[in-house]
C-alpha cells in the first residue's frame, strides 16, 4: 500500500475536471485546447495505470476505497473504490480518452474549447460511474454522463445532430426516472445508499419480495435502454451516425453493462434469476437481429451501430447466464470490444475526414492507396470477428462455452450463428471499402495515409489486441476476483427454482469455488 | 414570550415598508428630469437589511406577537430569507434591465418592496385575517407590476387577466375564512387546529378547506387554476416575471403548508388525495403544454406549472419530511427560476424583440457567457445531478415515496423526463451554429445585453445558490428541517400540539 492509494481515485476524478476548467479558461487559440486535453487525458491514463500496478490481486472486495460523508440527511457518502470488476474498466476509460482526443484532432475544427471541455467532463462522469460505491453518487454520475454527450452530439453532429441528441437524451433520461424512484424506495426502506449494505439487505430477505421485483426491474430497464438491448435500441443507429467519432466510441455498452453486473445482478441476485430467461432470449434475438441489419447497411456508421448491438447483446447473454465464468468472459469482452471499436472508429473517422462520405459504396480499392489504413482495419476487423489469437476470440469463446455448458445449448448455438454473421458483415465491409475496383471518389481525391499521430495511437491498440488474445490471464486473474459469488441465503436456496437453466447456473455457481481450471483450458485453446 | 417587544416580530416587514415609503417620498420630491436609478439601490439596501433582520430574528425566542397574529419561528425565517433573497435578485436585475426612459421608475422599485412586505407577512401570519391582508398587499403590487409595459398590447392584457382571476381566487379564500370562522368562532390558526376536529358542523370545515385550497392553488398556479400563468408571464416585463414566478409562489406555498399541515392536519385523508391529483395534473398538463410552445416565456410559464406539481408531490410526505422537502424544493426552484429569467431578461431586452425559441439560435456563439448560463439553469430545471433542481426533485419525490405515494413519484419522474424534451430543445437551439440563412439575418442587431455590476451580482447570486443547493445542500436542508419542525410543533406553550398527521395518514 503506497500513501497514494486512498486518494488515487479522487485524483482520477479531479484531473479531467481540472483539465476541463483549464480548457474553458484558456483562449481558443491555435491548437491549445487540443494539447491541454491530450496532456490531461494522457496524465489521467497514467494515473489509472497506478490501479492495476498496486492492485492486490487474488483478493476480493474493494480496494483503493475512500468513504467520506457528503450529505448528512439523506445519508449520502462520497464512497469510491474499485474491485476486480471495475479495475480494468477504469483503465479502459483512461485509455480511450487520449484515443478520443486524437480522433477529434482534425475532425473538430470549430469551437474546440467547448468540445474539449465537455469531452473532459464526460470523462469525469464515466470514471465516476465506475468507481462510485454509493448509489446516489453513482446515480449522479450516471445522469451527468448523459449531458455532455447530448450537447456534443447536438453541437458537433454530422447533419441532423440536434434531433439525434434529443432522441439519445430522452431514450436514456426517461428510464432514469424509474431508476431514481427505485433508489429512493430502497433508501426509504433501508436508510442507506451504501452498495455493500444494500447488497446485504436485499439478500437478507427483509425487504418485501414483490416490491423488490419491481425495483430490480426499474434498475434493469434503465440499464437495458442504455446498452441497448433489443427492442430498446431505437436511439443507437441515429446516435452512431451523428455523434462525433470520439463520442461514438464510448456511447454504448461499457457503462450500462458494468452497471448491470454490479447493480442489477449484484444487488438483486434472486430477482435477476427470475428475469434471466427473458433477457437471454432478448440477447440472442439482439445478436441475430443486429447482425442481420448490419449486413444490409449502406452507411458504415450505421453498420457499426448494428454490429455493436449484436456484440453487446452477446455480453448481455454472458451476464444473464449467471455463471462466474460467463461474467469473467463478459467483462473481458467489454474490454476487448472497447479497444477494437476504438480502433475501428478511429480508422473509419480517418476515412470520413479524407473522403467526406460515410456511404460504403462510394469507397473501393483503397488497399493500394492507403496500405496502412487497410492493414490496421483488417486486423481490427478480425479481432472483432473473433479470430483466435486476437482479443475478441477469448471473450467470445468463454461466453459461448459457458452458455453452452451452463445455460442452454440451443441458445448457445443461436448465439454462435450471430458470431458467424459478424464475420460476414465485417469482411464484406473490408472487401467493399478496401478491395475491388477503385471507385470514382477514391480515384478523384488525393489521399494521404495515416499520419504520425494516428499511427502513434493505433499501433498500441493493435498490439493490445494481440496481447489480449495471447495472454488473457493477465486480465482474467484480476477480473475473476471481482465477480463475487452471489450471496445465497437459505431462503433463496430453499425456493424451488422454476427454470432448469437457473438450477444449472446455481449448480455451476456453487461448483465453481475455485474457478481456475477452465480459463487455462481456454488459454491453451487460444494458443493452439 | 412576553418579553420580546411585538415590533421585533415583524421587523423585516417594517424595514421593507419603511424603505418603500422612503422611495416613494424621494421619488415625489425629486425633479422629474433626475434619474431614478439610485432609488433602486435604496430598495436593494432596504431588502438586504430586512434579510439580515430576518436572520437576527432567529436569536429571538420563537413565539407569536400582536395578540397571536404574527409569529417568528425557523419556518418564517426560512421563507423570509428566501423571499428577501429573490426580491434582492429581482431588484438588482431591474436596476440594469430597466431602460433609462422607463416611466415611473421610482414607483416600480417601491411596488416591488411593498410586494415583498406582503409576501413576508403572509409567511409569518398565524391569523387568517392577517393572512388575507398580506395576500392582498402582495397581490395588488404584483397586479400593477405585471402591466408595467403599458405601451404594448400584452402588458395591460396580462395585468387585467391577472387582476380579475386573482381577485376571484382571493374571494374564494376569503369565503373559506368566513366559513371556518362560522364553524369554529375564531380565525387564529392554532385555535382552529384545536377546535376544528370538534366543530359541530363538519360540512362547514370541509367547505372552508376546499375554498381555501382553491384560493391558494390559484396563487401557486397549479392545474386547474393555472390558465392565467402563460399570459401573465408573456405580458409582464421579464425582471418582474423573475419575481412573480418565484416569490409570491414561495409565500403561497408557505401558506399552503401552514393551512394543510398546521390548520387541518386531521383532514389529511381528504387533502392528501386532493393534492395528489392536483400534483399529477399540474405536472402532466404543464409539461405537455410546454412541449408545444414557441415563445420562451410561455414555455417557462408552463414549466413553472409543472414545477408546482413536483412541489405538491412533497405534500404526500408525512409530517416534517414533507414540509422540509417542500421548503427545500421552493428554495431550489426559486434559485434556478430567478436565474433563468435573469438570463431571459438579458437576452431579450426590456422590450423583448427576441421572444421566440428560434431567436435563441446560436446564443452560445453570440454571447458565450449568457449562453452557458442559460444552459446551466435549464439543466438545473431538468434536474441534472449537482444542481439545485436535482436535490429539489430528489427530496420531494423521496418524501412522496416515504409517504407511500410511489405511483406519484413514478409519474413525477417520468414527467421530468418529458420535461427534459422541451428544456433540451432550448439548449439545442442555443447551442446550434447560426444557420446560413440566419447569417443574412445577422444584420438584425441583437440587443446588446445591459450587463452592469448589479446584473452580474444578481446572476452570481442565482448561480451560487443553484450550485450550493446542488452540491452542498446540507445547510439548507437543516434549515428546512428546523422550519418543518417548528411548523409541526408550534412554539407557543399556550397552543396544544396538533394531532400527529402520521396517525391520520391515508
Amino acid at each position: 500500500m503506497s500513501a497514494f492509494d486512498p486518494i488515487i481515485l479522487t485524483f482520477i476524478l479531479l484531473v479531467p475536471l481540472t483539465g476541463a476548467v483549464l480548457v474553458a479558461l484558456m483562449p481558443d487559440r491555435a491548437r491549445l485546447p487540443n494539447w491541454i486535453a491530450l496532456i490531461t487525458t494522457l496524465f489521467t491514463f497514467l494515473l489509472t495505470l497506478h490501479l492495476p500496478a498496486h492492485f492486490i490481486s487474488g483478493q476480493s472486495g474493494f480496494q483503493f476505497e475512500q468513504n467520506v460523508p457528503w450529505i448528512e440527511s439523506p445519508a449520502i457518502f462520497y464512497h469510491v473504490g474499485v474491485d476486480g470488476l471495475s479495475l480494468w474498466l477504469v483503465v479502459l476509460v483512461g485509455l480511450l480518452a487520449p484515443v478520443g482526443v486524437i480522433a477529434s484532432w482534425s475532425a473538430i475544427q470549430t469551437r474546440r474549447k467547448v468540445y474539449y471541455a465537455l469531452f473532459l467532463v464526460q470523462q469525469t462522469a464515466m470514471f465516476g460511474v465506475f468507481i462510485s460505491l454509493d448509489l446516489m453518487l453513482y446515480y449522479g454520475f450516471w445522469e451527468l454522463s448523459l449531458v455532455p454527450m447530448a450537447i456534443l452530439i447536438a453541437m458537433y453532429g454530422r447533419k441532423d445532430g440536434p434531433r439525434a441528441a434529443l432522441k439519445f437524451f430522452l431514450f436514456t433520461f426517461i428510464p432514469s426516472a424509474p431508476l431514481l424512484v427505485a433508489i429512493l424506495w430502497l433508501y426509504a426502506k433501508t436508510h442507506t445508499f451504501n452498495f455493500a449494505d444494500l447488497q446485504y439487505q436485499t439478500a437478507s430477505g427483509v425487504l418485501p419480495a414483490g416490491a423488490l421485483f419491481w425495483v430490480a426491474l426499474a434498475f434493469l430497464f434503465a440499464f437495458a435502454v442504455k446498452v441497448p438491448i433489443f427492442p430498446l435500441h431505437g436511439w443507437l443507429a441515429d446516435t452512431y451516425s451523428e455523434a462525433p467519432v470520439a463520442l461514438a466510441m464510448v456511447v454504448a455498452g461499457k457503462l450500462s453493462l458494468y452497471s448491470m453486473i454490479r447493480f442489477h445482478v449484484g444487488l438483486f441476485p434472486a430477482q435477476s434469476r427470475v428475469i434471466a430467461p427473458l433477457l437471454i432470449a432478448l440477447a440472442v434475438v439482439g445478436i441475430l437481429y443486429g447482425a442481420c441489419l448490419a449486413l444490409v447497411q449502406r452507411d458504415f456508421w450505421r453498420l457499426m451501430a448494428f454490429a455493436a448491438l449484436s456484440h453487446l447483446s452477446l455480453i448481455v447473454l454472458a451476464i444473464y447466464g449467471l455463471t462466474f465464468l460467463g461474467w469473467a468472459g463478459g467483462v473481458y469482452q467489454i474490454l476487448s470490444h472497447g479497444v477494437v471499436d476504438a480502433a475501428l472508429f478511429l480508422l473509419l473517422g480517418a476515412l470520413e475526414i479524407r473522403y467526406a462520405t460515410t456511404l460504403i459504396n462510394s469507397y473501393g480499392g483503397l488497399a493500394a492507396k492507403l496500405p496502412r489504413v487497410a492493414t490496421y482495419f483488417v486486423i481490427a476487423s478480425l479481432a472483432m470477428i473473433g479470430l483466435p489469437m486476437l482479443s475478441g476470440f477469448v471473450g467470445e469463446f468463454i461466453i459461448l462455452s459457458s452458455t453452452f455448458a451452463g445455460v442452454s445449448r440451443p441458445w448457445a448455438v443461436a448465439a454462435a450463428v450471430g458470431v458467424i454473421l459478424s464475420a460476414a458483415y465485417m469482411l464484406s465491409l473490408v472487401q467493399r471499402i478496401f478491395y475491388g475496383p477503385e471507385s470514382a471518389l477514391t480515384a478523384s481525391k488525393p489521399s494521404t495515409d495515416l499520419r504520425f499521430g494516428e499511427l502513434a495511437i493505433l499501433t498500441p491498440l493493435v498490439v493490445l489486441m494481440l496481447v489480449m488474445g495471447l495472454a488473457p490471464s493477465l486480465w482474467l486473474n484480476t477480473i475473476r476476483t471481482g465477480v463475487h459469488p452471489p450471496i445465497l441465503t437459505p431462503q433463496t436456496l430453499d425456493q424451488p427454482q422454476p427454470s432448469a437453466h437457473a438450477q444449472n447456473g446455481q449448480k455451476l455457481c456453487c461448483g465453481l469455488t475455485k474457478p481456475t481450471e477452465i480459463p487455462e483450458e481456454i488459454q491453451r485453446e487460444a494458443q493452439r | 414570550m412576553t418579553q420580546v417587544p411585538d415590533i421585533y416580530r415583524i421587523l423585516p416587514e417594517v424595514i421593507l415598508a419603511l424603505s418603500g415609503v422612503v422611495i416613494m417620498l424621494i421619488d415625489a420630491s425629486l425633479p422629474a428630469a433626475w434619474p431614478r436609478r439610485p432609488l433602486g439601490w435604496i430598495a436593494a439596501i432596504g431588502t438586504t437589511i430586512a434579510l439580515w433582520a430576518s436572520v437576527w430574528q432567529l436569536s429571538l425566542p420563537e413565539g407569536a406577537g400582536f395578540y397571536a397574529t404574527v409569529e417568528t419561528s425557523a419556518f418564517t425565517v426560512f421563507f423570509h430569507i428566501l423571499i428577501c433573497g429573490i426580491v434582492l435578485v429581482a431588484l438588482l436585475l431591474s436596476l440594469d434591465a430597466l431602460p433609462e426612459h422607463t416611466h415611473h421608475q421610482g414607483e416600480f422599485y417601491a411596488l416591488i418592496v411593498f410586494g415583498a412586505v406582503g409576501m413576508c407577512l403572509l409567511t409569518s401570519a398565524v391569523e387568517l385575517l392577517v393572512v388575507f391582508i398580506a395576500l392582498e398587499i402582495s397581490s395588488i403590487s404584483t397586479y400593477i407590476l405585471a402591466g408595467w409595459r403599458k405601451h404594448t398590447g400584452r402588458g395591460p392584457e396580462a395585468a387585467i387577466k391577472y387582476f380579475l382571476l386573482g381577485s376571484f381566487a382571493t374571494a374564494f379564500l376569503l369565503y373559506g375564512i368566513a366559513l371556518i370562522f362560522g364553524a369554529t368562532g375564531t380565525t387564529q390558526i392554532y385555535q382552529i387546529a384545536l377546535l376544528a376536529p370538534a366543530a359541530q358542523n363538519q360540512t362547514l370545515v370541509l367547505a372552508a378547506l376546499a375554498l381555501m385550497l382553491v384560493g391558494i392553488l390559484f396563487k401557486v398556479s397549479a392545474v386547474p387554476f393555472h390558465v392565467w400563468t402563460p399570459d401573465v408571464y408573456e405580458g409582464a416585463p421579464s425582471p418582474v416575471v423573475a419575481l412573480l414566478s418565484t416569490a409570491p409562489k414561495a409565500a403561497a406555498f408557505a401558506l399552503l403548508l401552514r393551512v394543510v399541515y398546521e390548520m387541518f392536519p386531521h383532514l389529511r385523508s381528504l387533502w392528501a388525495p386532493l393534492l395528489w391529483i392536483v400534483a399529477v395534473l399540474s405536472m402532466t398538463v404543464g409539461n405537455l403544454a410546454a412541449l408545444r410552445q414557441q415563445n420562451v416565456k410561455r414555455m417557462l410559464a408552463y414549466s413553472a406549472i409543472a414545477h408546482a406539481g413536483y412541489l405538491l408531490a412533497a405534500f404526500a410526505g408525512i409530517g416534517e419530511i414533507g414540509i422540509a422537502a417542500a421548503s427545500f424544493y421552493i428554495a431550489a426552484y426559486a434559485a434556478m427560476n430567478v436565474g433563468i429569467f435573469a438570463v431571459v431578461t438579458l437576452v431579450a431586452g426590456y422590450d423583448e424583440q427576441l421572444s421566440l425559441i428560434d431567436d435563441y439560435r446560436g446564443l452560445v456563439y453570440r454571447s458565450p457567457i449568457l449562453g452557458s448560463l442559460l444552459i446551466f439553469f435549464l439543466l438545473s430545471l431538468i434536474g441534472i445531478p449537482f444542481t439545485g433542481g436535482f436535490f429539489g426533485k430528489f427530496y420531494s419525490f423521496s418524501a412522496a415515496v416515504g409517504g407511500g405515494a410511489i405511483r406519484l413519484a413514478v409519474i413525477g419522474l417520468l414527467n421530468s423526463g418529458l420535461a427534459a424534451a422541451y428544456y433540451l430543445r432550448l439548449v439545442v437551439v442555443a447551442a446550434q451554429r447560426p444557420s446560413s440563412d440566419q447569417d443574412g439575418g445577422q444584420r438584425i442587431a441583437y440587443p446588446r445585453p445591459a450587463v452592469g455590476a448589479a446584473v452580474i451580482a444578481a446572476l452570481f447570486l442565482a448561480v451560487a445558490a443553484t450550485l450550493v443547493l446542488g452540491i452542498i445542500p446540507g445547510a439548507t436542508l437543516d434549515a428546512a428541517q428546523s422550519a418543518a419542525h417548528t411548523l409541526q410543533a408550534p412554539p407557543q406553550a399556550a397552543v396544544p400540539a396538533v394531532t400527529d398527521p402520521a396517525s391520520v395518514a391515508r
